[in-house]
C-alpha cells in the first residue's frame, strides 16, 4: 500500500484548522501540517485558491483528493480510520451522530466563536472588546448549555454512550472558550462539565491544545 | 416517518426534498408558533431546542435539518450520500457543508430581509440584502467555476449537496433577487436541471412563496 502523505493547509491556533488535526490525531494517522500565515494573506494566494476556492483554512490533501471545511475534513479522516466514530453501519446511532454534529455547528459554536472573538481575538482585530455582543450571546449559551446538561444526564457521549465526531467536533472551539472566563457557564453543570473534562483529558486532545495556545484571559484553573 | 413543522420554512422544506428523492411515506404536522406549539413538552420531546424542523421515525426523534435528510437519505435512497466510497462521500460532505457555511449563510439574511421581515410588519434592511448579495455573488463565482468541470457539486453524481440547495433557492425566486443566476451559466444550468425533477416541482408547489 503507498504511503500517501496527508498534509494539513492552515495556522493552528485556528479552532476550525485544530479541528482538523484532532481528527488526525485521533485516527492515529502521520500528517504534516504546512504552516500558512494569516497576517500575510497567504489564503488569498492563487496556490491556496487552488486548493481551496473560498480562500479558507484549513484544506486537507490526502492521495489525489484535497478537502476543505473543516467539519468535512474530520468526517472523511474518521470515515477513512476510524468509522465507529460516525456511527457508521447503525441508522439510529449514525442519525444522533449527526444530529449532534449539526448542534455543535449551528446552536454552540456561533454563540461560543462570537464570545471567544470578544474575550480573546479582539486585540489582535485592532479593536476594543464588545461587552454588549459578550452579554447576548452568553445569555442563548446558557440555554443551550442547559440542553447539553440535560442530555449529558442520559447518556456518556452526545449521541448515546459511544464517543463520536459529534463530541470530538466539540473540542477545539470548547477549547478557546474555557479560556475566557465564561469558562464558569460549563463549570456550573455538572454533567456537561464531566463530559469536558473527558474530552480535554483525551492524549489526541492534549496534543492539539499544545497547539492552541489561548489559556491567557479569565478564569483558569489548569496548566501544565 | 413525520416531519414537525410549517412549509413556509425552508428548514422544513429542505426536508421534504429529501423524503420526495428518497421516496418515503412521510407525513408533514405543522407546528403553529403562534400558539408557542414550538415550546410545548410535546414538540421539545422531539426537538429540545424548541425549532422545527423536528423528525420522528418509529422511536427514534431527530431534529437540524440537514441530520434530518441525511438520515431519510441513509435509509431509503444510500446512493444520494455515496458513504460506501470514500471519494465520493468526501466530496459530498465538502459541499453539503459548502452549502450551509458559504451559500446559504449569505442567502439566509436576504431572505429574512426580503421574506420575512415583511411578514411581521418589518422593513427590508437594503445594506443587508447588498452586503449579502456581494458575498453571495462570490460564493456563486466558486459553484460556477465547480459546474462548469462537474455535472453537480459533488461530482458527476446527483448528491445530498445538491438537493440540500434546493429550498432556499426556491425562496430566493420569491425575492426581487430571481435572477441572481443569470450571469453564471453553468449554476443556471445546474439550477434548471434541479428544477425539472419531480421532487423539487412538487416542493415548490408546497412552499407556494408569497411575493
Amino acid at each position: 500500500m503507498a504511503t500517501s502523505a496527508v498534509k494539513v493547509y492552515g495556522w493552528a491556533i485556528s479552532p476550525f484548522v485544530s479541528r482538523a488535526l484532532l481528527a488526525l490525531e485521533e485516527a492515529g494517522v502521520d500528517y504534516e501540517l504546512v504552516p500558512m500565515s494569516r497576517q500575510a494573506g497567504d489564503h488569498h494566494r492563487p496556490e491556496h485558491l487552488a486548493r481551496n476556492p473560498f480562500g479558507k483554512v484549513p484544506v486537507l490533501e490526502d492521495g489525489d483528493l484535497t478537502l476543505f471545511e473543516s467539519h468535512a475534513i474530520a468526517r472523511h479522516v474518521l470515515r477513512k480510520h476510524k468509522p465507529e466514530l460516525l456511527g457508521t453501519g447503525n441508522l439510529e446511532q449514525a442519525a444522533l451522530v449527526d444530529v449532534w454534529f449539526e448542534v455543535e455547528a449551528h446552536q454552540l459554536s456561533p454563540l461560543a466563536i462570537a464570545i471567544v472573538v470578544e474575550c480573546i481575538f479582539t486585540p489582535f482585530l485592532g479593536r476594543e472588546r464588545n461587552q454588549a455582543v459578550v452579554d447576548e450571546n452568553v445569555e442563548k449559551l446558557k440555554k443551550v448549555l442547559e440542553v447539553y446538561e440535560a442530555r449529558l444526564s442520559k447518556s456518556k457521549y452526545l449521541a448515546g454512550d459511544f464517543l463520536s465526531v459529534a463530541d470530538l467536533s466539540h473540542f477545539t472551539i470548547m477549547h478557546c472558550f474555557m479560556a475566557t472566563e465564561y469558562a464558569a457557564l460549563v463549570d456550573a453543570l455538572p454533567h456537561v462539565s464531566a463530559w469536558w473534562e473527558g474530552l480535554a483529558a483525551r492524549p489526541a486532545a492534549k496534543k492539539v491544545a499544545e497547539f492552541m495556545p489561548v489559556g491567557t484571559a479569565g478564569a483558569s484553573k489548569k496548566h501544565d | 416517518m413525520k416531519l414537525y413543522g410549517a412549509t413556509v420554512s425552508w428548514n422544513v422544506t429542505r426536508c421534504v426534498v429529501a423524503l420526495e428523492e428518497a421516496g418515503a411515506e412521510y407525513q408533514i404536522v405543522p407546528i403553529d408558533f403562534a400558539t408557542a406549539e414550538h415550546k410545548s413538552p410535546d414538540h421539545l420531546a422531539c426537538n429540545p431546542f424548541g425549532q422545527v424542523p423536528a423528525f420522528q421515525d418509529g422511536d427514534l426523534h431527530l431534529w437540524e435539518s440537514r441530520a434530518i435528510c441525511k438520515y431519510v437519505a441513509r435509509k431509503h435512497k444510500p446512493d444520494l450520500l455515496r458513504e460506501g466510497n470514500l471519494k465520493e462521500s468526501a466530496m459530498m460532505d465538502v459541499w453539503l457543508e459548502v452549502e450551509a457555511n458559504q451559500y446559504t449563510a449569505a442567502l439566509n439574511p436576504i431572505l429574512y430581509q426580503c421574506l420575512v421581515s415583511p411578514m411581521f410588519g418589518g422593513t427590508t434592511d437594503q445594506k443587508v440584502v447588498e452586503e449579502n448579495l456581494e458575498k453571495l455573488k462570490k460564493v456563486l463565482e466558486v459553484y460556477e467555476a465547480r459546474l462548469a468541470k462537474h455535472k453537480y457539486l459533488a461530482g458527476d453524481f446527483l448528491s445530498l449537496a445538491d438537493l440540500n440547495h434546493v429550498s432556499v433557492t426556491l425562496c430566493l425566486l420569491a425575492t426581487p433577487h430571481a435572477s441572481l443566476f443569470d450571469p453564471y451559466p453553468h449554476v443556471k444550468a445546474w439550477w434548471d436541471g434541479l428544477m425539472a425533477r419531480p421532487s423539487v416541482q412538487k416542493v415548490a408547489a408546497l412552499m407556494k412563496p408569497s411575493a
